[in-house]
């Protein structure tokens, strides 16, 4: 036991104080947070510029007026100008660009063009897209001959937002987010999937550099084979571990920041609030209470996201992943460990790597389709099913699973490593003083069927 | 009494035998050569000693008691492609051998420093191995190896790598570990060591004890055909019908020839003949190195 633990310490301190680890711990939640920061503020900062456009039609005034001013976007009807006089001319001129609206639009819906010296932002394209299918629908309807036609339309314009609840078991109702639990699905399936793929060949690559150096020869002489596998399986699967760890430090130490932040904010909206509420009459306050949300739309959007995301159920997340990449890793490490030991070198280890990246690749596409589809049957499988189960059940947990098919999950995960532990140490013991032998599915199962 | 006995020892992978009931024996504080040309089965036997595999059938006994596992711990082994981490820092390394072989970390610092020191390595203590020549590794490799100051220690192919200094100083070292007492297997192609080092043999071509015995024994067995006659200064003999001449070299006002004898020819018409030819200093069977044996003797089987 005594030497099983100093390999385990030498596995740990080499890999821990790499360069490439520290990095990598430190570097990889700003780069998560990166990856969720950037995209916000890219659309937040999207281009405000102004934009002024010309907007042409042949010989036809049909959707004069039809698309509104924006606050950033000014739309100029033209008359008795041709579209090939403007191409040339339109930025001396001051426009962004030539919207061409050709009187076909109504039955052909790409009988439109925008021609500018830029690609136009996807806002001003939708802008003018829901504005003219308005228009059209609105041109359509009156073919109807429909009394008080524009009032009924301005009637019947809806918005639609909708606000997702989840009941817990309890009863309780909390404000959940979709885009949450996807995102968390997301990352846990990613998570999982990098992680078990990342230590799992770290086990290869350190089996195959003892057995090409013969450390092992050496090593052998004085531990068991099996001891020296263990002590690398499981040394490897501390350094994961202390790295999942330091990342969820990290991640809750930018959330308190974030929150802090955010909640400051917050206090002032509310100053602000009380404060033009006690300005206001009696009416206006009615008014203002009725629509809270549109004091400050970006902040309550804000707010109830960040609300949401603390309403997901992180224990439980944090625990099974905690599990799964335990056992998970333990599975496909031995597998790695035992792959690494038949072989002479990394280049020979293609023909036995494919029938272990399948079920990885696998899961990891059913994880995906799971943040679709939660409740699917291929999802339920893969996610009992021990060789999927870690990636498919990490995209799971996020929108809640039925306690039995956790627990049946675990149990069958736990069975299965010690299984494939024990399978791999046996083909491990041969194979690791085997060489220059090209190693064959066949060779290996002859190995693990070798007594004594 | 014999230190390590290995009995009727075979070895099979597939069906091709790498051992075919090989026995050998060391005697205690005694220095013993496992020679054989490559793929005789010499590593084989030598894992099966270190118990990294075991053997088919035979029996193998330590101290006259039968090979326990715990034994590893009194056997030290030098592999013969040298085993350690490239990215790994000499010292570190050399500190997790000697505890895993069972060594506080107090005592193999201890130890360690002695050795380095001998060996001439403390300033590679803070290297990466991948830093250092071949030499030096062997050198660190072979410092983890006699740390635990094992009983049997095995050394296979000890002195490739190595230049004629080193070379030098590592057989010291096996002479000097020998003193301290402890029992050596070493198995080489060198055969000059053996000559030097050796005082036991056994030489194994495909699978199967081809020789074995003391070499001095060895030596003199295999003498006999040819004779070294040295004369005061200069001296012709010419070869006959009962013996030829080999060689004739005059060096240091000495005379010495090399002849060789058919069978059964009597060495007094030899030594009668010479006395007649010059003044005869010395007249000696010729001892044929251990190189010339072992040719003869794996060509004479292959």
């Amino acid at each position: 036991m005594n030497k099983i633990n100093i390999i385990i310490k030498r596995e740990y301190m080499t890999r821990v104080r790499k360069k490439s680890f520290i990095i990598m711990t430190i570097l990889a939640p700003i780069l998560m947070a990166a990856l969720i920061i950037v995209p916000t503020l890219v659309m937040v900062n999207q281009d405000q510029d102004f934009k002024k456009i010309a907007v042409v039609e042949d010989n036809s005034d049909l959707f004069k007026g039809a698309i509104k001013n924006t606050d950033n976007m000014e739309f100029v009807y033209l008359d008795n100008v041709k579209v090939d006089d403007l191409k040339n001319s339109f930025e001396q001129a001051g426009y962004y660009g030539v919207l061409y609206i050709s009187p076909e639009l109504i039955t052909t819906p790409n009988a439109i063009e925008l021609i500018s010296k830029k690609q136009p932002p996807i806002a001003v394209l939708q802008h003018i897209e829901n504005s003219l299918e308005k228009e059209i629908e609105k041109q359509k309807l009156m073919t109807y001959n429909i009394e008080n036609l524009d009032e009924i339309m301005k009637n019947v314009d809806t918005k639609v937002s909708v606000q997702t609840k989840k009941i817990g078991d309890a009863g309780e109702v909390k404000d959940t987010s979709t885009g949450i639990a996807m995102a968390l699905a997301y990352i846990g399936g990613f998570l999982m999937y990098m992680l078990v793929f990342m230590f799992g060949s770290q086990v290869m690559r350190g089996v195959i550099e003892e057995k090409t150096s013969r450390v092992v020869e050496v090593i052998v002489s004085s531990v068991k084979p099996v001891q020296l596998m263990m002590g690398k399986i499981v040394g490897i699967a501390l350094v994961g571990l202390t790295q999942f760890m330091i990342w969820i430090v990290l991640t809750i130490a930018i959330t308190g920041v974030l929150k802090a932040t955010v909640l400051k904010k917050s206090d002032m909206t509310e100053v602000t609030q009380n404060m033009t509420k006690s300005l206001m009459t009696p009416e206006q306050q009615e008014a203002a209470a009725a629509q809270p949300a549109q004091v400050n739309p970006d902040f309550a959007e804000f707010s109830k996201l960040f609300d949401s995301a603390m309403n997901q159920p992180w224990g439980l997340f944090i625990l099974s992943f905690i599990f799964y990449f335990v056992t998970g890793y333990l599975l496909y490490a031995s597998i790695f460990a035992a792959i690494g030991s038949a072989v002479d070198n990394e280049t020979e280890t293609q023909q036995f790597m494919l029938p272990v990246t399948i079920p990885i690749i696998l899961a990891l596409m059913v994880a995906m389709g799971t943040m679709q589809n939660p409740e699917s049957s291929l999802s339920f499988w893969c996610s009992i099913i021990p060789l999927t189960s870690p990636i498919v059940m990490m995209a799971r947990i996020p929108f809640g699973v039925p306690a039995w098919q956790l627990a049946v999950s675990m149990a069958l995960m736990v069975v299965t490593f010690i299984v494939f532990v024990w399978m791999a140490a046996k083909i491990y013991r041969t194979g690791i003083l085997m060489y220059g032998k090209k190693t064959s599915w066949k060779e290996m199962w002859k190995w693990l069927r070798y007594s004594g | 009494m014999a230190l390590f006995e290995a009995r009727n020892i075979t070895k099979q992978f597939g069906t091709q035998y790498a051992l075919d009931n090989v026995s050998i024996s060391v005697p205690e504080q005694c220095i013993f050569g496992l020679l054989g040309p490559n793929g005789a089965g010499k590593t084989t036997l030598i894992r099966i000693i270190n118990q990294i595999t075991g053997p088919d059938s035979g029996e193998l006994f330590l101290n006259g008691n039968k090979l326990k596992p715990e034994d590893v711990m009194s056997i030290g082994y030098l592999p013969e492609e040298r085993g350690l981490y490239k990215k790994m820092k000499v010292g570190e390394q050399a500190l997790y051998f000697a505890q895993l072989k069972g060594l506080s970390k107090a005592e193999a610092m201890r130890r360690l420093k002695y050795w380095f020191k001998k060996l001439d390595i403390v300033d590679w203590w803070g290297k990466k191995v991948e830093e250092l020549s071949k030499g030096m590794q062997q050198k660190v490799q072979f410092a983890t190896t006699v740390l635990h100051e094992p009983k049997l220690l095995i050394f296979d192919e000890p002195f490739t790598g190595f230049d004629p200094v080193n070379t030098n100083v590592i057989k010291n070292e096996i002479l000097f570990l020998r003193e301290r007492g402890a029992t050596i297997i070493f198995s080489t192609h060198n055969m000059e060591s053996v000559e030097e080092l050796c005082d036991n043999i056994t030489l194994i071509n495909k699978a199967k004890t081809l020789l074995e015995g003391k070499v001095s024994d060895i030596r003199r067995k295999w003498a006999g055909e040819e004779y070294d006659i040295v004369f005061e200064g200069d001296a012709v003999m010419e070869g006959n019908g009962s013996y030829s001449i080999l060689h004739r070299k005059i060096e240091d006002n000495k005379c010495r020839i090399r002849l060789k004898t058919m069978t059964g020819t009597d060495t007094n018409e030899i030594l009668s003949n010479a006395v007649r030819s010059g003044k005869v200093l010395s007249f000696n069977p010729a001892l044929p190195s251990m190189n010339e044996i072992f040719i003869r003797v794996v060509e004479s089987r292959n």
